[in-house]
């Protein structure tokens, strides 16, 4: 590989990088815009005052978290042009309107009432300050439908003309906004970004619950994270199902990567758990599989028949250790979650979801797994489509921009060092601010505002633990 | 039909690249003027001023450069691959400096390290910023729907001229910012860094003007020829009267006309520049038409941007109105 360390393949290394980080972010501020939502609405309705306190110590985290999501995406809307500047030219009057009402709808309603929702406690009354906080909510999820929405547009084009300049020209926007992958996408993305969240809110309130300090805020935390986590993992699983079968309907050769089935399996294919994939020779070494199971799940039936990879190509085909591998990571991160699920249904159900410590050590070390499972998703959709960048339509090494391999070296070089150390401090940040759960005043129901008070004084921010809670 | 569409889209980007100019100018001013403003609480009370409303600002950055790929995608292809280099340090500047905002209050051993980033961060995308105004006045090679120069050809005695003279600019921007929204001392310091920037602002659009005939005989014929002429003739006068009221205003201890006034002076460079660029959207290769995206493509985005964009200028006003009047020392919205 290493002779090809041209621009194309620094290119994609570059976008690959930096989106790896953006989407990371978006996905937690997507989940914690809503959570924050749901503080807000619940301490307005209750006035009880741990929603308040909630709702202040998330606040926090989020705009930090929101911070870096902006930043990292500002360079991705401009690294289309930059470094895939033939692609832009092709595919702009496509998805460009796409993410151009992204930004009218999406992220100047975030950006607008994001000022409201920190500082604007005291300038605006109750009600529109959790208006505020709704609108946030509200544009992290358009957002997230509209470049959703582009990004399904290139796994399964629709809608669209070439004209005689090459440019792909929009027919019909309904199709090209609703292709076939969309929905799956949609619903599987949005449930990723809740469980996510759901997943760090969980592993906060375990660790202070480990740690005894502010029962009544760490109890709160994680009896409603582990409800969301129980709930929403059984539909995710339900929601990557279809998506997959829909993959195999559009995509099919993606689905014979995450499979690692190299050769076509006329009367019922196998699922194999675990193997080494070898793409020079087309075989999974050390397969360990399950007959018939592969085709039972794609097809509904033990002995249908299913296609491999000997149908395509070569020079189509993708990467396959890394889908597979990708695709496996993912899944297994996924059962994990069904089982923490379960095991706080059933510690629920016995009244012991508060006081199982084993139960919160497990939700502490799953506290990352959302990211983890997210990557690992996008890793699989997006080499999965290789070598295409629009699927049948546009091949990756048609689309990158005519710069010499040098400048793309030296922007991903600067990227990386600036990535580490700005987002490795920010990620420092928010799991110190984590950390920290300040001693509980007395439960009361006050008319008292959110109120942002770290920060204005330095105090809490380093070393000294304010009324932080280890005395407990 | 669709030749409409084009010269409405590229009035409706201009309008952006313009709001982002003048909103995120004075929030870029407040950074690069961190170094005149040694004391932490003065610092914090500065970035107060600006820290509900940043991210807006922000916005009209990526409605500007998303904006460009939905319209003018070729525009958007060819110039962003020939800035390749100024635009990756705008990007890397912008991460610094927006990351400040909020771990500026996170930390307190590593202050000296944001305060740092929120200054070098504005500066350089500043200054990035205009070498890409620059580089564009002198014009991109564009062969075969792709940019057909190197990736040094920005760097150029203008471009650096161009860069330094915006970097004053939204110095000038934030200080006058910063003499309407605090008080006391700070305020007080604002007014004397408003002056000798002011005269240097005016330095920098008489030197450029000068300077472009020079670079592009055309633009010289552009500015000549009617009906641009008239605005050749009343853009420096204006000019003139913009900078009399920003010193008349500093003089007095008026808050608001040396602000309004240092607003006025970077719409009517715009408006210059503007004129110069007609009916270029990459001087001088690509004309609005030839850079502009199929009819349905504009017309689509167009239905949404005609609704939403007053829809998005009226809750910015309420954004600004929440947060009206002097930002006092201590009284930080952290
Ligand atoms: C709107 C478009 C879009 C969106 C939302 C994403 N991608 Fe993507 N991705 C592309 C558009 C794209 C692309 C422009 O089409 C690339 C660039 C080069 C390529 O092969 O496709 C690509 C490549 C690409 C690659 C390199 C694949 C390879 O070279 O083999 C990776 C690992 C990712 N992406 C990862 C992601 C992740 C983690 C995303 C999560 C948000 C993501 N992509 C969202
Ligand atoms: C290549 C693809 C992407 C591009 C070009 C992109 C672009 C951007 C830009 C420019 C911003 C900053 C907007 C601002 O100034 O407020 C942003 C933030 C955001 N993006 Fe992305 N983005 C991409 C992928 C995604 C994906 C896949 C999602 C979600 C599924 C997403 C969701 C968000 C959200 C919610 C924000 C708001 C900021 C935050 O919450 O941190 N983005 N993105
Ligand atoms: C365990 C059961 C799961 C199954 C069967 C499953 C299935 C799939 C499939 C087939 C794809 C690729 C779709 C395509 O590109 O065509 C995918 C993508 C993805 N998965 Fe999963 N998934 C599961 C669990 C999870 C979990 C737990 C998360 C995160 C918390 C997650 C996050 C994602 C993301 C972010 C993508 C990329 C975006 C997309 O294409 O939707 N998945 N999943």
């Amino acid at each position: 590989m290493l002779e090809n360390l041209d621009a194309l393949l620094l290119a994609r290394l570059q976008f690959a990088f930096t989106i790896s980080f953006h989407i990371v972010l978006p996905a937690f501020t997507i989940g914690l815009a809503s959570y924050l939502f749901v503080l807000n609405a619940l301490w307005l309705i209750t006035k009880r005052q741990v929603y308040e306190e909630l709702f202040e110590f998330w606040k926090t985290i989020f705009a930090v978290a929101f911070g870096m999501g902006v930043v990292s995406g500002i360079v991705m809307s401009y690294q289309f042009g930059t470094n895939w500047s033939q692609f832009s030219d092709k595919v702009g009057p496509v998805i460009g309107p796409l993410m151009g009402y992204e930004v009218l709808t999406a992220f100047f309603l975030e950006a607008g009432f994001l000022g409201v929702m920190l500082f604007g406690f005291h300038r605006v009354g109750h009600g529109l300050h959790l208006f505020a906080t709704g609108m946030v909510a509200l544009g992290t999820l358009l957002s997230a439908t509209w470049i959703l929405a582009a990004n399904s547009w290139m796994q399964t084009p629709a809608g669209f003309g070439v004209n005689e300049a090459g440019q792909f020209v929009p027919l019909d926007w309904w199709a090209i906004i609703f292709t076939p992958s969309f929905p799956y996408r949609f619903v599987h993305m949005v449930l990723a970004a809740y469980l996510t969240t759901a997943l760090v809110v969980g592993a906060c309130g375990a660790w202070h619950l480990l740690r005894g300090g502010a029962p009544r805020r760490s109890s709160t935390m994680f009896v409603m994270a582990m409800g969301m986590v129980a709930v929403v993992t059984p539909l995710q699983i339900l929601a990557g199902d279809q998506h997959g079968l829909n993959t195999l309907e559009h995509q099919p050769a993606k689905v014979m990567a995450m499979e690692g089935h190299f050769d076509s399996h006329p009367d019922g294919a196998p699922l194999i758990l675990f193997g080494l994939p070898d793409q020079k020779n087309k075989r999974v070494d050390y397969a360990i599989s399950i007959p018939g199971l592969s085709s039972l799940i794609l097809k509904h039936g033990w002995k249908e028949p299913l296609a491999g990879l000997d149908t395509i190509p070569d020079e189509l085909e993708p990467p396959v250790a890394v889908v597979f591998w990708s695709f496996r990571i993912m899944v297994g991160l996924g059962m994990a979650m069904l089982l923490l699920g379960l095991w706080s249904a059933v510690a629920w159900w016995r009244g012991r979801l508060t006081t199982d410590r084993w139960l919160h050590r497990a939700a502490v070390v799953m506290g990352p797994s959302g990211f983890l499972a997210i990557l690992a998703g996008w890793i699989t959709t997006e080499v999965g489509r290789q070598p295409y960048t629009v699927y049948g339509h546009l091949l990756t090494a048609e689309s990158v921009s005519p710069i010499a391999a040098p400048a793309v070296a030296v922007s991903l070089l600067a990227f990386i060092a600036v990535y580490f150390f700005v987002f490795g401090a920010g990620i420092f940040y928010i799991v110190r601010l984590m950390a920290r759960l300040p001693a509980e005043p007395e439960e009361e129901v006050l008319d008292k505002g959110p109120v942002r008070t770290a920060g204005i004084t330095p105090g809490p921010a380093q070393g000294t633990p304010q009324g932080d809670t280890h005395g407990h | 039909m669709g030749i409409d569409l084009a010269f409405i889209w590229a009035f409706l980007i201009a309008f952006a690249v313009l709001a982002y100019v003048v909103m995120d100018g004075f929030d870029l001013g407040i950074g690069i003027l961190f170094p005149f403003f040694r004391e932490k609480r003065d610092r914090d009370t500065m970035m107060n001023t600006v820290a509900p409303v940043w991210d807006g600002n922000e916005t009209w950055l990526v409605m500007g450069g998303g904006g460009l790929m939905a319209v003018f995608p070729l525009a958007y292809a060819t110039v962003l691959t020939a800035l390749y280099v100024p635009l990756i340090a705008m990007l890397l500047g912008l991460i610094f400096r927006g990351v400040a905002f909020e771990f500026r209050w996170r930390t307190k051993r590593w202050l000296p390290v944001w305060d740092w980033g929120f200054c070098v961060g504005s500066t350089v995308a500043a200054f990035s910023q205009g070498i890409a105004l620059g580089a564009l006045i002198e014009g991109i090679p564009v062969a075969d729907r792709a940019y057909a120069g190197g990736w040094w050809n920005w760097l150029t005695p203008f471009s650096v001229a161009t860069g330094i003279s915006l970097v004053i600019g939204y110095a000038l921007l934030g200080a006058t910012w910063l003499v309407l929204k605090t008080t006391d001392d700070l305020a007080a310091r604002a007014r004397e860094i408003a002056r000798p920037a002011t005269y240097l602002t005016l330095l920098g659009m008489g030197v450029f003007s000068l300077w472009t005939p020079l670079i592009g005989p055309h633009y010289l014929g552009r500015w000549l020829s009617f009906p641009a002429v008239i605005f050749s003739v009343l853009v420096p006068l204006l000019v003139l009267a913009c900078v009399a009221v920003i010193i008349s205003g500093l003089n007095r201890q008026k808050d608001a006309p040396p602000f309004l006034a240092a607003l006025g002076l970077f719409v009517l460079g715009f408006a210059g520049i503007g004129i110069s660029f007609y009916p270029y959207i990459v001087p001088p290769s690509l004309t609005i038409q030839q850079a502009a995206a199929p009819h349905a493509s504009l017309a689509f985005l167009l239905v949404g941007a005609l609704v939403l964009i007053p829809i998005i200028l009226a809750y910015t006003a309420y954004a600004y109105w929440v947060f009206r009047g002097k930002v006092r020392p201590g009284e930080g919205y952290h």
